[in-house]
């Protein structure tokens, strides 16, 4: 649902910053258990760019794992969802990775 | 996306003070900028002049960092806010009603309800006679830390405070925008079905305080009390639990003490009292 209102962010915020330079890429990444959905960014991403500096840019979404370190065991896991469990039985996890919303990087011309 | 709410999509959020119904326009700062008048003249490019710059920021960074000045103008004054988010008709409302009405000679209590449209629930609290602000956010789905500061501007909270700021109604994209407030609470009803905590996960996963409404329905209804609580516990296992009915008054001399230690611990541990 929120997509679209960051999508739009996303493409005000590169526009800034490129000070009028043409964008031909941008690369984002996505942490796994952000709740974006990088297929709706995608979506919404060639109708926000259109009539901007990023009409018609090219767009990359790196995802990034989550990992938590589990408070109990000190091990360190990969977790699938939000939902998670240490092997140990713990569910007292402190993320550290997989909340990013990032724009990595961009081409311009 | 949802292609049924278009969230942001050409929004146009308007904050209105109940007292005097004025209404006057905001900009939302995350619409989008239809810049039509860009000319730029590309002609003769080649690869070879292709340049890349490594941005490496934060898409919520705007958010994020209006949310850190807000949560610093409550700090100045001694504020307590809490942001009050739930799926639409868990009680969010009804419990505030039930708040003000009990503690109004104790604290001064101030609102900021949001909404998509309509002065319905701002006129509520008006009723129940408390300063509200009612902020309806067009086609968006969730309150940002910009309208925030927009309704705290016009709102003007008395110092040693507490203002509740009443969410849109919806488990999903309020949970993730920071608003600079002290807590975050999540109530959810008995009605919703006891697997919410699950479905919705990063809701609860943000929340401080789980407050679950509706407890009177208990005995006409298929819900188990100890499911959802280890449902809520699973996603976060440290989420304070509270059982309410807002209409009935069950519980809420457990969450008014909730409310009352949330106050007191504040910065400079000063007493919020009138």
């Amino acid at each position: 649902m929120h997509e679209l209102a960051l999508t739009e962010n996303i493409i005000a915020g590169v526009a800034e910053r490129v000070e009028g330079a043409r964008v031909t890429r941008v690369v984002l990444q996505i942490g796994k258990l952000s709740g974006v959905v990088p297929e709706a960014v995608r979506f919404c991403f060639d109708v926000c760019a259109a009539g901007t500096a990023l009409e018609g840019a090219s767009l990359e979404i790196v995802e990034i794992p989550a990992r938590a370190i589990c408070r109990s065991c000190k091990s360190t896991i990969e977790l699938s969802d939000m939902i998670a469990l240490c092997s140990c039985g713990s569910a007292n996890l402190r993320m550290l990775s997989g909340n990013e919303l990032r724009v990595k990087e961009v081409e311009v011309l | 996306m949802c292609s049924t709410c278009r969230c942001s999509d050409e929004a146009h959020t308007t904050i209105t003070d109940v007292k005097d119904l004025h209404k006057e326009r905001y900009h939302d700062p995350y619409a989008a900028h239809h810049c039509s008048g860009h000319e730029h003249h590309h002609d003769h490019q080649h690869d070879s002049e292709r340049r890349l710059i490594h941005l490496e920021y934060d898409l919520l960074e705007k958010n994020n960092r209006l949310a850190e000045r807000n949560r610093g103008w409550f700090e100045g004054r001694d504020i307590c806010a809490l942001n009050m988010m739930s799926s639409p008709g868990a009680g969010k409302t009804t419990l505030l009603e039930r708040t003000i009405g009990n503690l109004r000679a104790e604290y001064q209590i101030s609102v900021i309800e949001g909404d998509q449209a309509t002065t319905r629930d701002a006129d509520r609290i008006d009723a129940a006679g408390s300063r509200v602000i009612q902020v309806n956010t067009g086609s968006g789905c969730h309150l940002d830390s910009a309208m925030l500061a927009d309704a705290l501007r016009k709102l003007n909270p008395p110092s040693h405070s507490l203002v509740m700021i009443e969410n849109v109604g919806n488990l999903i994209c309020p949970a993730l925008f920071d608003l600079g407030e002290r807590k975050k609470v999540v109530i959810m009803s008995v009605t919703e079905g006891e697997d919410k905590p699950l479905k919705y996960p990063q809701m609860f996963r943000v929340a401080d305080l789980m407050i679950l409404n509706k407890v009177d329905l208990l005995p006409h209804i298929s819900f188990s009390v100890e499911r959802c609580i280890a449902h809520a516990r699973k996603v976060k296992p440290l989420i304070q639990i509270i059982e309410t009915s807002a209409t009935k008054g069950i519980g809420l001399d457990e969450w008014y003490l909730w409310l009352r230690t949330e106050i007191s611990t504040n910065g400079n541990g000063s007493a919020h009292s009138k």
